[in-house]
């Protein structure tokens, strides 16, 4: 099996993630990045254990996932807590850690 | 029971009563407090009775007893015990400190029975006797220096006992710094000592002090100068004098005890102690003497002046006190101890009947505004003139043996010193000349309203105010409590003054010349070793100097009577003849003021450039500025990175991620 095809495609999800987290100033679409980004990962993963035949990769994509779900509870509900007060939706608004 | 048992015991009753008063003040009920002070001091006066009989029973040369607790102190061969001395000196002093204050405690409490701070008050009294007899029964240098540091922080505590007085407060302080002074130079005395003799234990020191320094020696001078230094601060000479007048400000009877019968005669003491050291260095000791003369002179001319009866009883002390310093200064141990005992009983007195009768003028203290008490208070007139009378020196009173005794010592040595004695002399007419300006003053002439008030059957009641500014205060703690008490209405008053006036009157007779010579005889063995005992007068010298001494003090109280009574407007009119000469009178010769633009106002403008240029420019502006200023162009570029902005640190970690990637697959390669 050839495996470099789905490592590019990995990759390129990766990328896509990673510029749309980079660029993008709505809080929603860079969680939908960030998932995008974690699927790269995963599909990485899963392509691993099947060329080497052991289960270990499949297991890890399955905590991945979890860690992902958990990640876009606490994502979506500081969003709505930014909809509740009123704030703008906007991540480049919310930069008091200015140094 | 030993003579140094008998020691312990008079240190361990005041402290007893000063903890039980103090740690159960919320359960005694009452009056409680105060019995437990006075029966505590009375306890301690027995003890030294006890500590008398015992001493009298050794034969003279084994009459200095040294006890040692435990050891105080131990670095390298250096040791101080926790020790007392018990020789017929300290013997002397305890039984004067607890005798004098024990009748004081008992005046206390009833004049203080009005007063919020009742058990406050007593436990500082106790507090203070146990500081002073510590003092007196040190048997080393660094017990005599603890007993008299606690001697002036009870001091302090004292005369702020009314603690929401400003004036008061601010005496306090001012008695309290002009004290350490005389620590200060106390300390550097002892170390002095330690550096050459290598001992602080009183007895060893004076043993070796004839041998280690020679006379007149620089070092010896140097420390007998300081000791005279603390001795001043303690007993208000010159010009370390200036809390005393102010110290006023407490109670009435806390000027009795410390301002009268014992804080300030510690100095006194002090000296005669350290006779030794002083004997090996006379220099030291005719600075002693011309200080003493000095401030008896200037004491004894502010006394004409000033008004406030309780500060013209103040400066009587400083003067009186200027006579005993005179007189243990030129070797006349047995006189100025002799006439430390009197001046304690009839000063004591003094400020009794003083106490009386700003009881009676619901506090108020100026003299201008009191007269004719005499019908309205007879108990107290009758005690306060024999108590001035005693002041005064007149023929057969207490004062009249003490004080021309010591005159007697100073013509009898000649040259220099017939001078300071005849200045002592001086200084005794002005002396019986102020003491009786008081009592015509207070007693004589037309009975003021509250005089008036008094004979019609109850004491008055003013607004509550501060004697010395005129400021309305309430009567809670902390104030002066609403009720006066003069001492014909309240037994312990009574009976305290009655015992005073009757030593002031008889006290004197322990010691006529050629009849009796009992206090010399008793402290004898202390002083045994003094060079000086062929300059004693004989008794026919003594018995002239108080025929001169007598004959000054009634014409002294002849013109007060006829400037006073006879006359009355004769003051009013010598005062407007001289304004210049009364008001650096009544001023105090501008030594506050002198010491305002010496020290107060240099240290304040020291202190204030200190705040706006060291603090504000230099420390704040320049270091702690200058560390922040470093601090923040420093980090500036680290600063810069944190924009704030989520997408900048996703891409700063993408970069940071990719570029270590990088690295290790180039390395691994």
């Amino acid at each position: 099996m050839e495996i470099t095809w789905y490592l590019i495609l990995s990759a390129f999800i990766f990328a896509i993630g990673a510029a749309g987290v980079i660029s993008r100033r709505n809080p929603l679409v860079v969680l939908l990045c960030l998932e995008l980004m974690l699927n790269a990962g995963n599909l990485a993963l899963v392509a691993f254990s099947r060329m080497h035949g052991g289960e270990a990769g499949q297991v890890f994509a399955l905590i991945v996932m979890v860690i992902a779900a958990c990640e876009v509870v606490i994502g979506l509900g500081i969003i709505v807590a930014m909809y509740r007060n009123r704030l703008p939706i906007d991540i480049d608004q919310m930069s008091e850690l200015r140094g | 029971m030993s003579a140094t048992s008998y020691g312990w015991l008079v240190l361990a009753f005041p402290a007893a009563g000063t903890v039980v008063i103090s740690l159960g003040w919320r359960l005694l009920p009452g009056r409680l407090p105060g019995w437990i002070a006075t029966s505590a001091i009375f306890l301690a006066f027995l003890a030294s009775i006890g500590a008398l009989v015992d001493l009298l029973d050794h034969s003279e040369d084994e009459r200095q007893l040294v006890d040692t607790a435990w050891t105080y102190a131990s670095t390298g061969n250096f040791k101080a015990g926790l020790s007392i001395l018990v020789d017929p000196l300290s013997v002397f002093m305890c039984l004067v400190v607890s005798g004098v204050s024990f009748l004081i405690h008992l005046y206390s409490v009833a004049y203080m029975g009005g007063d919020r701070g009742y058990a406050r008050y007593f436990a500082y009294l106790n507090f203070f006797v146990f500081s002073m007899l510590l003092l007196v029964l040190a048997g080393n240098f660094v017990i005599l220096i603890i007993g008299w540091a606690f001697v002036g922080a009870a001091s302090y505590l004292l005369i702020s006992y009314w603690y929401r007085r400003q004036t008061a407060v601010a005496a306090g302080i001012k008695a309290f710094v002009i004290n350490v002074i005389g620590d200060v130079a106390l300390v550097v005395a002892a170390f002095l000592i330690l550096d050459k003799v290598g001992s602080l234990d009183l007895l060893p020191v004076f043993e070796k002090a004839g041998d280690t320094f020679a006379r007149n020696d620089g070092t010896l001078v140097a420390a007998c100068l300081l000791l005279l230094v603390g001795a001043f601060a303690k007993s208000a000479q010159l010009p370390l004098h200036t809390w005393l007048p102010d110290a006023m400000e407490g109670p009435t009877p806390v000027s009795a005890l410390i301002h009268a019968a014992t804080m300030v005669t510690a100095g006194v003491y002090l000296i005669a102690r350290m006779h030794p050291l002083f004997e090996q260095a006379p220099a030291a000791a005719d600075v002693g003497a011309i200080v003493g003369c000095a401030t008896l002179l200037f004491a004894g001319t502010v006394a004409l002046a000033v008004t406030d009866l309780k500060r013209v009883i103040a400066y009587s002390t400083i003067s009186q006190i200027g006579y005993m310093v005179m007189g243990v200064s030129i070797a006349a141990y047995g006189a100025g101890l002799f006439h430390l005992m009197t001046h304690a009983f009839f000063k004591a007195l003094l400020f009794m009947g003083a106490g009386s009768v700003i009881g009676a003028m619901a506090g108020v203290q100026d003299m201008d505004r009191m007269g004719g008490f005499r019908r309205a208070m007879p108990f107290t007139f009758i005690t306060f003139t024999i108590g001035a009378l005693a002041l005064a020196g007149f023929p057969l009173t207490a004062g009249f043996f003490s004080k021309d005794e010591i005159l007697a010592f100073e013509l009898n040595r000649g040259g220099g010193y017939a001078v300071l004695g005849v200045l002592g002399y001086v200084g005794a007419f002005l002396t019986a000349f102020y003491a009786f300006r008081m009592v015509f003053r207070v007693f004589y002439g037309d009975p003021v309203p509250e005089a008036v008030e008094l004979e019609g059957g109850h004491v008055a009641h003013g607004e509550p105010m501060n004697p010395m500014t005129g400021e309305p205060e309430d009567t809670d703690v902390g104030f002066p409590g609403p009720e006066h008490h003069v001492a014909e209405r309240a037994w312990p008053m009574k009976g305290a003054m009655g015992v005073l006036a009757a030593l002031a009157l008889v006290g004197g007779y322990l010691s006529v010349p050629g009849i009796s010579d009992v206090i010399e005889k008793f402290l004898e063995p202390t002083f045994a070793d003094s060079r000086f005992h062929d300059t004693a007068p004989t008794d026919g010298a003594e018995v002239l100097g108080l025929v001169v001494g007598g004959v000054i003090s009634i014409v002294a109280i002849g013109l007060a009577w006829w400037v006073y009574v006879r006359e009355p407007g004769t003051a009013t009119r010598i005062r407007e003849r001289l304004p210049r000469v009364h008001a650096f009178l009544v001023n105090k010769w501008y030594f506050d003021e002198l010491y305002e633009a010496l020290f107060v106002r240099p240290v304040a403008t020291f202190g204030g450039f200190g705040r706006r240029v060291i603090e504000t420019d230099f420390v704040q502006g320049t270091i702690v500025g200058g560390a922040t200023g470093i601090v923040r162009v420093g980090t500036s570029f680290a600063r810069a990175i944190q924009t704030g902005y989520l997408r900048a640190y996703a891409l700063l970690l993408l970069v940071g991620v990719a570029g270590l990637t990088l690295y290790f697959l180039i390395n691994s390669s």
